[in-house]
């Protein structure tokens, strides 16, 4: 520990404060907000599916396709998921079947 | 008022949505437990912070705060940015958290990414409190979480098996969802949107500023979409009258 425990705890505190607004700010702004405020029941329809998007995005974020391994084990795993998805539809095959995949591929076959 | 086997319906039904953020958030916060005691950090500060914060990234982003010169007004902006997808969910659920009651300031708390992305796909089955099942998805990924940093922190590196790509279980947690909306609606524009707006500024601006862009390029594409079906609507009523 470089910080005091006071330090610490402040830090702490700053990070949950900081998750704390950006949870929050949404419905605070919005609570006075009419169910019929068109734009932003429009915004609360559409945007789930794009926040999904973005979420993927963000995690496949540090994927490297310049170098190796080309982003080849997240491709592949991915369309198994896709697949697998599209044809058994069981939530958990899906998600744990795909997950081995990446995990032997990674570990195995592209080192 | 809420009774016993309406509370142990309602987790039965929420369980199984939650597996595998069960898997992710163990391994993910044993991962984070054993960083933050490489980093001088015992167990009981490994559990506050998974406690109170509970968000992943910005806590691993947070652990450069602890390593460095005393920061706090840095360690908040940080996090503002980290965390600012967060606003999108908050609107996303507006609706769903309406009439939540009481439950509300905790849903909204704890609201992580799996947490968000579950809510927003699952039902609950009939005759179970929905407001109920949402708090023990809520509940039970938080758990998860301050019980995989607890375990971290204990064990230390003792644990050494290997556990690469096992992370992707989260990813995987996401594409599915994704598949799932993709097929339950017709209009595929929003999702579309989502991937390609995040695409184009990640490529942009790289991976550590990439979001807040993101954001602002997702808000803008939606709004000239309904801007477009605005028009497109008043062409059609003008044409019926």
């Amino acid at each position: 520990m470089i910080l005091t425990s006071i330090q610490t705890f402040i830090i702490i505190c700053m990070v949950t404060l900081g998750t704390i607004i950006t949870r929050f700010l949404a419905f605070i702004l919005f609570q006075n907000t009419k169910a019929n405020h068109s734009y932003i029941s429009y915004l609360g329809k559409v945007l789930p599916y794009s926040a999904i998007g973005l979420l993927l995005v963000y995690c496949l974020k540090g994927t490297s396709f310049k170098a190796p391994t080309y982003g080849i084990p997240e491709i592949i795993a991915i369309i198994c998921i896709i697949v697998l998805h599209y044809w058994k539809e069981n939530t958990l095959l899906s998600i744990g079947a795909g997950t081995v995949i990446y995990m032997v591929l990674v570990q195995f076959v592209f080192i | 008022m809420i009774n016993l086997k309406q509370i142990k319906t309602a987790l039965k039904a929420a369980f199984p949505h939650t597996i595998p953020v069960f898997t992710g958030f163990i391994f993910l916060g044993i991962a984070y437990g054993i960083l933050m005691k490489s980093k001088g950090y015992g167990v009981y500060w490994t559990i506050l912070m998974s406690l109170v914060a509970f968000a992943g990234s910005a806590q691993y982003v947070a652990i450069t705060f602890l390593t460095s010169v005393f920061n706090p007004v840095y360690a908040l902006l940080m996090t503002l940015m980290v965390n600012a997808r967060h606003l999108f969910y908050g609107i996303s659920m507006l609706d769903k958290y309406k009439d939540t009651g009481k439950f509300k300031p905790y849903l909204i708390f704890a609201l992580c990414d799996e947490t968000f992305s579950i809510i927003c796909s699952a039902e609950p089955p009939e005759g179970v409190d929905r407001n109920l099942f949402m708090f023990f998805i809520t509940l039970l990924d938080h758990s998860y979480w301050v019980l995989g940093s607890a375990l971290g922190g204990l064990l230390g590196s003792m644990i050494s098996f290997n556990t690469k790509g096992l992370d992707f279980v989260l990813t995987a947690l996401f594409i599915v969802i994704f598949v799932g909306q993709w097929k339950a609606q017709k209009n595929h524009k929003p999702a579309i949107t989502g991937v390609l707006c995040s695409i184009i500024c990640l490529i942009i601006f790289g991976q550590n500023s990439f979001i807040i862009p993101s954001m602002a390029a997702i808000l803008a594409v939606l709004s000239l979409f309904r801007k477009e079906a605005k028009k497109a609507g008043n062409l059609i009523r003008e044409e019926v009258q």
